[in-house]
């Protein structure tokens, strides 16, 4: 329950933060990390003014160069006169609860610049690369008008997976000679990637890197046909290898046709972030990327499946506080207590349990 | 509402570049549970008081070894008054006289913690003196 002094900070800060008050955004950031009631009236009156800006997500192995990409992007973006904000995320203890927050180390230079907001958030035990309220504050500066939201995983391996339904684009970052072929082709954490990035382009390899992850990643079969003469064709079409790819088939062009899911045909960028350098192709390319799957104009697959874990989310969040509600807490313990017992099957139980809320109206 | 962690900012404003104590106090308290913050060297004190905004952190830990605190520390606690962050925590560490405690203290500093300070001392104080986390 919301109680009326909590929705009315929900709906100051809310007001505040749509207003351009930063301490106001910070604290609402807070409120949505901790989950409380404030941050569940904030977020429900901000949802409306939420939508516009482009969620990019940026992903990759401890040490990939993530933060300091992110930071030159920073300084890209603002050179085109848009405004920028960043959710990091780093890992939280398993242990003790506690976290190191560094990201903003490598983001010093903008401390006094009204357009750039850095927001580092701890994962608190959440699996999968984010923290479980990113998703929520990348919303909060969405209402809050920033054009670009750059959500900054923690260090990623091959299957941390989830920015990918967060982020309207997927970046993801390699660095050079950390895998051969094989390592491009596993099913896993660049199947997500909307753009490949090899940083720290100026060491040994980089570019061979890249060619091999091109070879790789850009043969995908297109619509499919019949025959050994049209796998051939389909290889052929990926086997530009050094080319960069086409913008339009980097943009994950619908397929028509193949009935199963299709994967996605990165373009494969090679960047420098402590220099700079390959930076601005960079930014083009996250531009040619929205532009491809019409985010502007909103409704994308991507957003309808966000909104759709969104709202399952909260169906099984109200479900389970219904039950545990002190009204129901001994039927629902009784039930379980039977499912420890080997008395009713889980199945049986979740039945019984979702025929007593419906009973009850 | 479980207890949420606290949070707290290490900063190291100012021109010395030795930040061995910052980042073992950083690790320190990150293994007392708290989540902690870390923005490296050579920080102005508006880049301390815009990351302790943006982050909306509980405490500020600021790590001095230069000599500059008297003219850095009352600084970045004007500057967070006037941002109305009053609420914010703010201690010292460092090579800090005891000839200045006095000043910085009327300044706005909760607590300095000289050489010797151990993590657990310096997690204790920020326990029993952090604003409320409601």
């Amino acid at each position: 329950m919301v109680t009326a002094d909590a929705a009315a900070r929900g709906r100051e800060l809310a007001a505040g933060a749509l207003a351009g008050d930063r301490v106001a955004l910070a604290r609402l950031l807070t409120a949505v990390e901790n989950r409380t009631p404030v941050a569940e009236t904030a977020l429900r009156s901000l949802h409306a003014a939420a939508g516009r800006a482009h969620l990019v997500g940026i992903t990759g192995a401890p040490g990939a160069g993530k933060s300091t990409l992110v930071a030159a992007l920073i300084g890209e973006i603002r050179a085109t006169g848009r405004t920028v904000a960043v959710v990091a995320v780093d890992p939280s203890s398993p242990i003790t609860g506690g976290a190191l927050l560094g990201d903003r180390v490598r983001m010093q230079s903008y401390s006094d610049d009204d357009g750039v907001f850095i927001r580092s958030m701890a994962s608190r035990g959440h699996a999968g690369g984010l923290a479980a309220s990113s998703v929520a504050a990348a919303t909060v500066l969405d209402a809050a008008g920033f054009d670009l939201i750059l959500l900054e995983t923690v260090g990623t391996g091959q299957s941390e997976v989830e920015v990918a339904a967060a982020a309207d684009t997927t970046v993801v970052l390699e660095a050079p000679e950390m895998g051969d072929e094989v390592q491009a082709i596993k099913a896993g954490l660049l199947e997500v990637a909307d753009i490949v990035v090899v940083n720290k382009g100026d060491r040994p390899g980089a570019q061979r890197t890249a060619a091999e992850l091109r070879a790789m990643l850009t043969v995908v079969a297109g619509p499919r046909r019949s025959g050994a003469a049209a796998t051939f064709a389909g290889a052929a079409a990926g086997g530009g290898a050094s080319a960069p790819a086409p913008p339009g088939a980097a943009a994950g062009t619908p397929d028509p046709g193949p009935e199963r899911p299709h994967p996605k045909r990165p373009e494969v960028l090679v960047t420098t972030a402590v220099s700079g350098e390959g930076v601005p192709e960079l930014l083009a390319a996250i531009g040619r990327h929205r532009e491809g799957i019409g985010a502007a104009e909103g409704g994308t697959p991507v957003r309808r499946a966000r909104a759709a874990a969104l709202v399952w989310a909260l169906l099984g969040d109200r479900v389970r506080r219904r039950l545990e509600h002190p009204d129901r807490a001994a039927a629902t313990a009784a039930a379980l207590d039977a499912v420890v017992r080997h008395e009713l099957d889980p199945y049986a139980a979740a039945d019984r349990l979702l025929e007593m809320l419906r009973a009850e109206g | 509402m479980t207890e949420r962690p606290i949070k707290v900012l290490i900063a190291k404003p100012g021109l010395d570049g030795h930040d061995r104590g910052a980042k073992v106090l950083a690790r320190g308290l990150r293994d007392e549970g708290f989540e902690v913050v870390y923005t490296g060297l050579r920080q102005t004190p508006e880049m301390v008081v815009t990351a302790a905004l943006q982050e909306d952190v509980d405490v500020v830990g600021l790590s001095i070894l230069s000599g500059a605190h008297m003219t850095l520390v009352p600084r970045i606690c004007a500057l967070l008054r006037e941002k109305g962050l009053d609420d914010i925590l703010v201690t010292a560490g460092g090579i800090i006289p005891d000839d200045d405690l006095p000043a910085l203290r009327e300044a706005g500093v909760a607590a300095v913690f000289g050489p010797g300070t151990t993590i657990a001392e310096v997690a204790d104080f920020i326990r029993a003196n952090v604003r409320s986390l409601a």
